[in-house]
């Protein structure tokens, strides 16, 4: 008995020993936020201090701040809504009415995704700035969309492809049309599905750096440019940086907290059950 | 499933034009940029120098092919990919095998153990640049004070390694968010009774728990490499590349041909090159995921 109580401890030791590890990169970076600049660079590291919200306020009122945040809020939604608007139909055509095909179809949108992003850098820069989408928020949601798409339609497959489908033919014998029966009976079927899938490809997009980092730099930059722009100016502004940045993570880390079971069942490709 | 044994045909040319407004955005997607860099990269086409555009033929690819730069930028992306893959897949597993014992506050572990990989790359980068290794006012540098050791230079001593850690640090929880729930469905029944058998935890482990976690761990590896033979951000952010060549991956000097040199062509040689070592692995992971699939016949 004794034996088996010091297992649990020493076994509650080594894992919370692993997530105070792993995160206190976040922590600590939380913690930085709260400190004026002189005591964010001090050595030794201070690890008591007056709390100070001057960063918060000093970022709140940058209006660059806000604009960036507001970028990244209608990028992510706006890709978010017009790949779920795009991927729906083709999950569900795959996944109540599959042919022989269906089956390379899914996998040839999944290597659609093993196109390097930088393979194309070059002529998306050039088609953007010939279609004036360059620095431009609509811009981005375009690139960002069509690059989370084969993850959304994955994601609704599965979640699609787990409704029986004698729910959907009992509805097609009410007469239904296809359209009726897709609004009304499989999408509130599916709502935490789609919910989760919605949430993954929201962050997903909030954290794209790549294409938001070559094509907006001025005013369609997301906070991902904003905090990169950080990355020269060393040990000037931490304080600040750590206020921007925890404001940043904070609602997309709530977001995947919330939604990482659901999201783990459509994101293992079958792995997961 | 089931739905599609009753499907009739007019049903069929319904369910195409559902398919069609996302199959025609992917294919476009691929084809179009596709083409353009392969006619790119066959000219001598530089953004600082307009008009001038004239046939060049496999000038670009030799002059890539015949410099450092592209060998090492090989060999960094290469690198990365599999030094993070390996510390990804190995600290994935056992984090997910030590959250799945129980203990009090497991589940307040877990959330933070997989909160790194929420956090946007850019942020990432930057904490572990300036707050932790920085030489002058990071963490790293005053332990290693405090412990009578001399600071390490980590960005110019051993950038890619530092880029490593910091990527590494970013996706294992990619991997225990995965790996977790796949080891929590495995069969107590059968656990236990091998348990009763006499097996020790590395013979379960062995036998029981690895081929269990064989095909979520591939399903790891191929989202990763995705993610992996890309990576950008966190190289632009901390080291630039540098010093020298040292932490340039493809990604990086096709970034910097392009955005930096404005050189199209030799970007898009670049990036087609980029393509094809991309393709050479996907080969092989799509034949793992395919497998998956096979219940779909």
């Amino acid at each position: 008995m004794k034996s088996s109580t010091q297992k649990r401890w020493g076994l509650a030791i080594a894992g919370w020993a692993v997530a105070l590890g792993m995160f206190f990169p976040i922590w600590w970076m939380f913690l930085c936020s709260f400190k004026t600049e002189i005591t964010a660079v001090a050595t030794p590291p201070a690890l008591f201090f007056h709390p100070t919200l001057e960063n918060y306020i000093a970022v709140l009122e940058r209006a660059d701040y806000v604009a960036f945040a507001r970028n990244s809020i209608v990028v992510s939604l706006g890709s978010t809504l017009l790949a779920l608007v795009l991927a729906i139909p083709a999950a569900y055509s795959m996944a109540f009415f599959p042919t022989r095909r269906t089956r390379d179809m899914l996998l040839w949108m999944l290597s659609t995704k093993m196109l390097p992003t930088v393979g194309v850098l070059v002529p998306i820069y050039l088609l953007w700035r010939d279609l004036g989408l360059l620095d431009t928020v609509f811009g981005l949601i375009l690139i960002d969309s069509i690059s989370v798409l084969p993850i959304v339609v994955w994601m609704l497959f599965s979640f699609f492809r787990e409704v029986p489908g004698v729910i959907l033919e009992a509805s097609r014998m009410d007469g239904a049309t296809q359209t009726e029966e897709l609004i009304h009976v499989l999408l509130p079927l599916c709502a935490p599905g789609i919910a989760a899938t919605a949430l993954l490809s929201i962050i997903l997009c909030w954290n794209e750096a790549f294409w938001s980092l070559n094509l907006a730099t001025v005013k369609a930059a997301t906070l991902t440019a904003f905090t990169a722009s950080f990355s020269s100016p060393e040990g000037l502004f931490w304080a600040k940086l750590s206020a921007a940045s925890t404001l940043s993570i904070a609602p997309i880390l709530i977001f995947g907290w919330m939604s990482q079971r659901q999201m783990v069942r459509g994101l293992s490709f079958g792995a997961v059950k | 499933m089931s739905g599609g044994l009753t499907a009739k045909p007019a049903r069929h040319l319904h369910t195409s034009s559902l398919l069609a407004p996302s199959v025609a955005a992917l294919f476009l997607w691929m084809v179009v940029p596709l083409a353009m860099t392969l006619w790119f990269s066959a000219e001598h086409y530089n953004l600082l120098n307009p008009g001038k555009t004239t046939f060049a033929g496999g000038q670009n690819y030799r002059d890539l092919l015949t410099h450092r730069a592209l060998w090492v930028a090989m060999y960094n992306t290469l690198f990365l990919v599999g030094m993070v893959l390996a510390i990804t897949l190995i600290l994935g597993t056992l984090f997910s095998l030590l959250l799945e014992q129980d203990f009090p506050g497991r589940n307040i572990c877990r959330l933070l153990v997989i909160a790194p990989f929420f956090v946007m790359p850019t942020v990432s980068a930057l904490i572990w640049k300036n707050m932790l290794m920085n030489p002058v006012f990071g963490l790293f540098a005053w332990v290693a004070h405090s412990l009578g050791f001399s600071p390490i230079e980590f960005f110019s001593r051993m950038p890619l390694l530092s880029i490593v850690v910091i990527i590494g640090w970013e996706w294992t929880p990619f991997a225990v968010l995965i790996l977790l729930p796949a080891l929590h469905s495995l069969n107590r029944e059968q656990m236990e009774a091998a348990r009763l058998d006499g097996a020790g935890p590395i013979a379960l482990f062995r036998h029981i728990e690895l081929p269990h976690l064989l095909r979520p761990m591939a399903v790891v590896a191929m989202i990763e490499m995705i993610f992996f033979l890309s990576l950008f951000a966190e190289i632009y952010v901390t080291t630039g590349g540098g010093p020298g060549l040292a932490s340039t991956n493809l990604a990086y000097l096709i970034f910097r041909d392009a955005m930096l040199a404005w050189d199209v062509g030799r970007a898009s040689a670049g990036g087609v090159i980029a393509i094809v070592l991309a393709n050479i692995v996907a080969l092989f992971l799509m034949r793992v995921v395919g497998r998956n699939l096979e219940d779909l016949g």
